[in-house]
């Protein structure tokens, strides 16, 4: 197998059209779930709401503006062929892409420096956070999904017992929907990272909101479970804004891994309707 | 839909109940996590604020950059909560409204009560939309604090719903 050699700066030009377009264009996925959801809402003022923020996405693509100016931390999931060999420094091009795509696309820089102190703005949304997989192939398969801090704050860990099993993953997984109420934007979607260690579940949450909105996972049983919480969920009555209605959630993600026999670790990311989520391969 | 004429007053904000669809005409302000730290420690000091809280409206957002010939970026509401800490201390000296998005907790709803103020939610993730009822936007305070600066806006039919009105009811209870 012979080494293809990719250039730092072509992931860099690769990762300044992504960052952006990603923030002006709502996933198709996620639109059809948008919309599924307003025909079934029953509260007309959730399906008023749910039919502004179909305008919403409507007007930031047709204007090329961001979908929400919460445009995020620069969160990245890399799967990077065990036959490529970067001329440069992986992490500096990814900054450096983040840096271009932010400034270029007049989205908004979040990033804060000094967090134990008095905060002070980085200015270019950097660094980018990369969550890198080491894989077959001679390709970078880059995901870019910018992560707002409304939904963020929302989210929890939980190290519960194994005693606790399915039914106890259920509740804590309802009970961080229940506490973050309107906060997060909703309607919202859901990941869960079940298993594996704390961190292991956190990453595996957060990775799950990369999926197609809506898709089952590939497991039989996986896909029961998310089906059985959604509509636990979607009992709570939340609705889109947190105004009262029935569509909470637009969908559950749950991704699992071996765990160790004394623990069962569990985490809910949760992510707000403008789910921002793009992949390109270079 | 309520078509509402800004500044705010007792009379107009007792008008406004839980629930009700209201389209925001007038000034407002913008102020989040940072701009709320600065004004506590200019009222600490006893300094003049950078602008009138006498039936003023405060937006919390953080907006993108305006792009040539724009008036503002994406610029929908920011989680109110985290502004609970100082929201009670500036609806005592005259503020009548603000607008953000999610809870509030039992302080700021009692201080609500006791000053007539009106909370109002805007739609979180429809920045797009939003800024369109935008006209006019200048900063006028702490420019250091870039998107978290205190900006003065002209809107026209800013589209928002009450959430927790003068008299403690709470749509996101009912």
């Amino acid at each position: 197998m012979s080494i293809r050699n990719i250039a730092a700066s072509q992931i860099a030009d690769a990762v300044e059209k992504l960052v952006i377009e990603a923030n002006y264009y709502l996933p198709q996925d996620v639109r059809s779930a948008l919309e599924s959801a307003r025909e079934k809402e029953a509260s007309p003022l959730c399906r008023d709401i749910l039919g502004d923020i179909l305008r919403n996405a409507d007007i930031a693509a047709m204007r090329e503006m961001p979908i929400c100016q919460d445009t995020g931390l620069a969160v990245f999931f890399v799967e990077l062929g065990q036959d490529v060999h970067i001329e440069g420094d992986f992490q500096s091009a990814m900054d450096d892409g983040v840096k271009r795509g932010y400034k270029n696309g007049y989205l908004r820089k979040s990033t804060q420096d000094n967090v134990l102190g008095e905060r002070v703005n980085r200015g270019d949304n950097t660094p980018a956070i990369c969550h890198i997989e080491l894989c077959s192939g001679d390709k970078i398969k880059i995901t870019f999904c910018p992560k707002g801090g409304g939904s963020e704050n929302m989210s929890a860990v939980g190290m519960l017992t194994p005693s606790q099993g399915r039914e106890g993953v259920k509740n804590f997984i309802v009970d961080t929907v229940q506490k973050a109420g309107s906060n997060p934007c909703p309607p919202i979607i859901v990941g869960v990272g079940v298993g594996g260690t704390m961190e292991k579940a956190a990453i595996l949450a957060k990775k799950s909101l990369c999926r197609e909105v809506g898709k089952p996972s590939d497991d039989t049983d996986t896909a029961a479970f998310e089906k059985e919480v959604l509509e636990e969920i979607n009992k709570l009555g939340i609705g889109a804004q947190g105004f009262g209605g029935t569509q909470t959630a637009l969908a559950v993600h749950v991704l699992t891994h071996p765990v160790h026999l004394a623990s069962l670790p569990v985490a809910v990311n949760i992510q707000c309707h403008a789910a921002r989520h793009k992949t390109i391969v270079i | 839909m309520k078509r509402i004429r800004l500044p705010l007053n007792d009379e107009i904000v007792k008008s406004l109940h839980a629930g009700d669809r209201v389209m925001l005409t007038g000034t407002i302000y913008t102020g989040r996590d940072e701009a709320h730290l600065y004004l506590k420690r200019m009222i600490e000091r006893g300094e003049k604020l950078p602008f009138d809280l006498s039936g003023a409206v405060i937006y919390y957002v953080g907006p993108c950059p305006a792009k040539p010939g724009q008036v503002i970026g994406s610029a929908g509401p920011t989680t109110s909560g985290r502004m609970d800490a100082y929201a009670p201390m500036l609806l005592e000296r005259g503020l009548k409204g603000m607008v953000g998005k999610g809870k509030r907790n039992d302080a700021v709803r009692q201080s609500m009560m006791k000053n007539t103020c009106c909370y109002f939610a805007a739609i979180g993730g429809a920045g797009a939309l939003i800024s369109d009822s935008i006209k006019k936007a200048e900063v006028i305070a702490f420019p250091e604090l870039g998107a978290e600066a205190i900006y003065r806006l002209e809107v026209e039919d800013f589209p928002c719903t009450v959430v927790l009105d003068c008299y403690g009811d709470d749509l996101y209870k009912i």
